[in-house]
């Protein structure tokens, strides 16, 4: 053991990036509590997953080999989404199965990557917060989290480590909300009535706040329970588990 | 339509890299394995002493809509039956099965059954065969046609009620198979019957009796007692 | 049997609208999901079961050439007849040839989803020959003249009332008046007009659920005890199976059938699992006289050797289809082909090909739920993808779907490039939506602003703010 602190590049994702920079600011304030140095390499955009998912394998190798570039040299890539961090520990060294030179890249990034809230719990062991959040608030499995990379335990325990949470159990939480990345523009009528059972098993709870750990699944149940007039916050965990909940919740006003 | 044989087995063997048949050692191989017919995983639950075994078999039965009646003897199945009738208020004209198996039930102790031996027409409302084994695991009985069982009596009849002997139960399928290797050629049907016949078509809603037998009852004869 | 998956979309926004479906498929979730969950855990060994069984079927698709030949041998040892299809045309004709034979008037049927991909039901009565569908599923649908919506729950898309009417339609020879309110009522309708069609047939066709090559036999799994009554009474059983159903030994059968009915039903076991081994002997006193088995390629021998083959493995318990989501959402008819769900989205691009089929491995959105549930490990998600895949390279994905994410792409491959064209693109969108937090419509983004608000981004980007911060860029930096 040395006491040096370890490197980990963070992987904004696209999608924070681009709209709720807050939950990346949450997930450097966490990774940092759990004790580690945190650097943004510039040179990323996107997993690659939308051209990964549409069969367009040519740019999702050229932006996985991007990505294995940019992170070269950290202990850790650290995503606040099960969705990326699954592409790229799961399904980068599959796309470079028949590429004997960045296949051993890609696998070596891919032990490297974890989803935000699975390292902090299982990898740094972290059992304070230093947060508190007065409310109800339920909890929904994002797929690719949950069954690629298991992440089921973890929320929930670093939940409850928040003074004045009071955390419900989501009916059918494993099930999909019906975002898939393209497939909620694609088949616009099937994710709708994916995410309308999803809303209506949030209302059912009772919550006052729904939270997870993909932001494409929580713009999707936010943007559809603000279209049912609904009054449930959305936020991501990070931003709780990290005391940052001033700014406006997912697809609230400011004004 | 042996074009179609050999255009079928051609494609198959192109897809899997050859051009033949397999041969030599790979097909030692092959031969080898079906002669051995080696099993895999049986589940833990029916690692039991003999009785333990009777007792999972009774449990799984009951599990899924089967009737048990255990008697110590076969001097008691003829009582278990008469019972059996009078509770679902059956008739007591009953179809049986030609098998040696149930001639040292004393049938007679109850006169009032009419007993007649032979394949079912469908117009009978009670069945009685023998079971040829039972799968604890399940609860499943094991059943073969033959000259002495047969197989339109253990679908035909609305109520069908199998004598059962304690030492007849096994652990997994698997014993049921190794028990009817040894008596030779596979008969021409084996049935595994797990309770009696059901439906879930309408609404997913659990219905006893679509087209088989309404009812299994099982006469289980505890021979290994004492 | 002709396909709509073409028209999937069409085909969805029925089924969206068909009230009577939404509520059977409601039901879903309570039934067949949380019963194989149960039945998963009571069983300690179900996870190594899963692998023991993918484990014995690709022994099984390595040496497929071997076991059906060998399977051939036995089932011609025990007196039965072994007809190779290569094709469906091959195969109706086949199976018409034999109740020809016997100059057969009508024919009961056991649940088989081979006869539904060969389209025999129309095939016979074209041919003056009645098909009866004997599994009450079945048999309501084929009165309905529908096609199953579901490959163990063919009638699944049907409520009560409409199996009420139907059977006052169909059983004219009973009391319009009498009740049929009762599920029970209806089933003991069917049970007591089939009864005398069993005994009527002249010949009983069947599917199977596996071939085994040591004994040659033909196994069939069933609830109601149809399979049996279609195969025992008439003096012919016609076993029509597609060729990758074949396994080694007893065993091997054995040890897959501890996940089937598990991960199908919830069960533990199904009621009747039947071994059938050739016709009636000598000394029997009841059976067929004939035992036919038509083995169906259909395009299925082409897959062995690519990255399709896995899909081979498939035991049709429907877990995959009882899980999904998006089955769940529109049921099985709106997937236009014999088979829906996942297993029908890798599977009819296989044997009706990607074009005619394109919609149903991109209807997906890889949830997994299929794959984590599915007993024989078929990775389901994977073979979508890889048809996603076939119908990008060969141009078949919508133009309009190509431009969007080549746009995409290009700027995803250029960092500086999308820092800045993201910076500007989230700084107008943030200041036009800051004030209600979300948008109701937005340009390009129908498909979305169709049924829910689009949230508003916060304003800058994260790397924007961050570089304005002086972030750190580089490990050790």
């Amino acid at each position: 053991m040395t006491d040096k602190r370890p490197e980990v590049g963070l992987f904004v994702t696209c999608l924070v990036d681009l709209f709720r920079p807050g939950i990346g600011f949450a997930a450097v304030e966490l990774l940092e509590r759990a004790g580690c140095a945190v650097a943004v390499p510039e040179m990323q955009t996107c997993c690659g997953q939308p051209a990964f998912n549409s069969g367009d394998r040519a740019d999702a190798k050229a932006i996985a080999k991007q990505v294995i570039e940019a992170f070269d040299g950290f202990d850790y890539v650290v995503a606040p989404s099960g969705s990326c961090a699954g592409m790229i520990a799961k399904h980068y060294p599959e796309l470079f199965a028949d590429d004997p030179e960045m296949i051993v890249r890609a696998r070596d990034l891919a032990l490297r990557t974890h989803e935000l809230i699975l390292f902090l719990a299982d990898i740094r062991g972290m059992q304070e917060f230093d947060a508190a959040y007065a409310g109800t608030v339920t909890y929904h499995d994002s797929c690719s989290g949950l069954r690629e990379l298991g992440i089921k335990a973890q929320p929930r325990a670093l939940l409850e480590k928040v003074s004045g949470l009071k955390l419900v159990e989501l009916p059918g939480a494993e099930l999909c909300c019906g975002f898939g990345g393209s497939f909620c523009v694609k088949y616009p009528e099937i994710s709708n009535k994916m995410v309308g059972n999803k809303t209506a098993d949030i209302e059912q709870t009772g919550a006052d706040t729904l939270l997870a750990g993909d932001l494409g699944c929580l713009m999707n149940m936010a943007g559809k329970l603000s279209r049912e007039g609904s009054k449930i916050q959305v936020r991501h965990i990070a931003e709780v588990l990290a005391g940052m909940t001033d700014e406006p919740s997912i697809g609230e006003g400011q004004g | 339509m042996s074009g179609g044989r050999d255009a079928v087995l051609g494609r198959i063997r192109k897809g899997l890299g050859r051009t033949g048949p397999v041969d030599g050692d790979q097909r030692a191989a092959l031969d080898a394995r079906l002669q051995k017919h080696a099993r895999g995983i049986i589940p833990e639950r029916t690692a039991r002493d003999r009785g333990g075994l009777a007792d999972l078999f009774v449990e799984m039965a009951e599990g899924v809509q089967t009737s048990v009646a255990r008697v110590a003897s076969p001097a008691g199945a003829p009582a278990a039956l008469a019972e059996y009738l009078a509770q679902h208020n059956l008739g007591s004209d009953i179809r049986m099965a030609p098998d040696e198996k149930l001639n040292d039930i004393p049938w007679q102790d109850r006169p009032t059954l009419s007993i007649t031996r032979g394949r079912s027409d469908g117009n009978d409302e009670v069945g009685v065969t023998a079971a040829f084994s039972a799968v604890a695991e399940t609860g499943t009985l094991m059943l073969h046609s033959g000259p002495s069982s047969p197989t339109t009596l253990n679908f035909l009849p609305d109520n069908h009620v199998v004598v059962l002997r304690a030492s007849e139960i096994v652990r997994a399928y698997e014993d049921g198979w190794d028990l009817l290797r040894a008596k030779g050629k596979m008969p021409r049907a084996v049935n595994f019957v797990t309770g009696p016949s059901r439906s879930g078509d309408i609404e997913q809603t659990l219905m006893l009796g679509a087209h088989g037998p309404r009812r299994l009852h099982i006469i289980l004869i505890e021979d290994e007692n004492g | 049997m002709e396909s709509t998956s073409k028209q999937f979309k069409q085909n969805t926004r029925v089924a969206l609208d068909n009230t009577a479906l939404q509520s059977a498929l409601g039901k879903m979730e309570s039934g067949f999901v949380t019963n194989r969950a149960n039945a998963a855990a009571r069983l300690p060994e179900f996870e190594a079961l899963r692998d023991q069984a993918r484990d014995i079927k690709n022994h099984t698709l390595e040496n497929l050439d071997f076991y059906l030949e060998t399977f051939e041998e036995n089932v011609e040892a025990s007196g039965g007849h072994v007809h190779w299809a290569a094709t469906a045309e091959d195969a109706r004709q086949i199976i018409l040839d034999i109740c020809q034979s016997v100059d057969a008037k009508t024919v009961t049927k056991g649940k088989s989803m081979i006869a539904e991909e060969i389209g025999l039901n129309a095939f016979l009565e074209e041919n003056n020959i009645e098909p009866v569908e004997t599994d009450l599923g079945e048999y309501i649908i084929q009165l309905r003249n529908e096609t199953p919506s579901h490959i163990i729950a063919p009638a699944i898309h049907v409520v009560k009332d409409q199996v009420i009417e139907t059977f006052q339609e169909a059983h004219t020879q009973f009391d319009p008046a009498r009740s049929l309110e009762e599920p029970r009522e209806l089933l003991d309708e069917a049970r007591t007009v089939l009864r005398q069609r069993f005994f009527d047939a002249d010949v009983g066709i069947t599917g199977a659920n596996f071939l085994i090559a040591e004994t040659g036999s033909t196994v069939i799994v069933t609830n109601e005890g149809n399979g049996d009554l279609t195969q025992t009474l008439p003096k012919i059983h016609v076993v029509v199976a597609s060729l990758e159903k074949v396994v080694p030994t007893l065993e091997d059968a054995s040890a897959i059938l501890r996940v089937l009915a598990r991960s199908a039903t919830g069960q533990e076991y199904s009621s009747y699992t039947t071994f059938s081994n050739g016709p009636r002997r000598a000394e029997d006193p009841d059976g067929p006289e004939q035992f036919h088995v038509v083995l169906l390629d259909n395009g299925r021998s082409e897959l062995l050797g690519t990255e399709s083959q896995e899909v081979l493995r498939c035991i049709r318990c429907g877990a995959c289809m009882n899980h999904c989501p998006v089955y769940g959402a529109i049921g099985g008819h709106a997937y236009g082909w014999v088979y829906p769900g996942p297993i029908g989205s890798v599977l009819t691009p296989t044997l009706i090909g990607v074009e005619e089929a394109r919609h149903l491995p991109n209807a997906s959105t890889f949830c997994g739920r299929c794959e984590e549930v599915c007993p024989m490990r078929i990775p389901l998600p994977k073979l979508m993808r890889h048809f996603r895949e076939k119908s990008f390279e060969e141009k078949l994905t919508p133009t309009a779907e190509r431009t969007g994410l080549g746009i995409w792409a290009f700027v995803a491959r250029r960092p500086a490039l999308y820092q800045m064209a993201t910076g500007l693109a989230m700084r107008m969108l943030g200041a036009l939506g800051r004030r209600r937090g979300l948008f109701a419509s937005l340009p390009m983004a129908g498909g979305w602003t169709a049924h829910r608000d689009f949230p508003a981004p916060q304003g800058r980007t994260f790397q924007q703010q961050w570089s304005a911060r002086g972030g750190r860029r580089r490990a050790g930096e």
